[in-house]
């Protein structure tokens, strides 16, 4: 993370705040203890629509400079699932457009988790408050 | 046409894609063509609130005409982040 950031920044002098979230695999699915989470995308239209989140995200705010890293495929309790940075000439700007970012990650980029459990597997239910999130930026 | 599946309604159908040949108008009339076809898809496509549908990889809904369109994909509502 720390390397993504600072190639963000390189040779520029010009920003003046930097937010970065960054998303981690839990240990627990409810009381459940997880040993892994396959994450499932959809090859092509994962890239179209980080793309048009990213720049939805550029049309919204004055950013200077914005990433998303998104992972997929076999990850483990603790590992990083999602980066994202951004990047303007003042806070207010670079946090709401890192938090409309993750909405919209959330809920409309191909991208399903399935969680391993002792129990057996179960993909991850959307959430109502995650559809919800969306609206305020409507 | 192409026709992907993914998560747990690519698990139901047995099969991550597969290529369709079908007159079907709109979104709904291919889902009703799979039901008809065989009990897997039936299960699949249940409960079609749960279900989302892109068209040449771009968000759309069940009524949308496939006219022109290579690619349709139905999925569970996406859980990034």
């Amino acid at each position: 993370m720390g390397a993504e950031v600072a190639l963000l920044r390189r040779g520029r002098t010009d920003l003046g705040a930097v937010v970065t979230f960054t998303g981690l695999v839990r240990d627990l699915a409810g009381d459940n203890p997880i040993s892994a989470m396959e994450l499932e995308h959809y090859p092509g239209m994962t890239e179209k629509s980080l793309e048009a989140i990213e720049a939805e995200a550029q049309r919204r705010w004055p950013l200077q400079a914005s990433l998303i890293i998104h992972r997929h495929g076999r990850l483990a309790p603790g590992d990083q699932i999602v980066l994202v940075a951004t990047a303007s000439p003042h806070r207010a700007a670079a946090f709401e457009s890192a938090e409309f970012l993750m909405d919209y990650l959330k809920s409309r980029a191909p991208f399903w988790k399935k969680e391993e459990t002792g129990r057996g597997d179960s993909w991850v239910d959307a959430r109502e408050t995650d559809e919800d999130a969306l609206s305020r930026w409507r | 046409m192409d026709v992907l599946y993914f998560a747990w309604v690519r698990e139901r159908v047995g099969k991550p894609r597969e290529v369709v040949a079908t007159e079907a108008k709109t979104v709904a009339d291919l889902v009703d063509e799979l039901i008809a076809r065989e009990e897997r898809y039936a299960v699949a496509f249940e409960d079609m609130s749960t279900i989302r549908v892109a068209l040449d990889q771009e968000l759309a809904e069940l009524s949308a005409p496939l006219t022109g369109v290579r690619e349709v994909a139905f999925f569970p509502p996406m859980t990034g982040g």
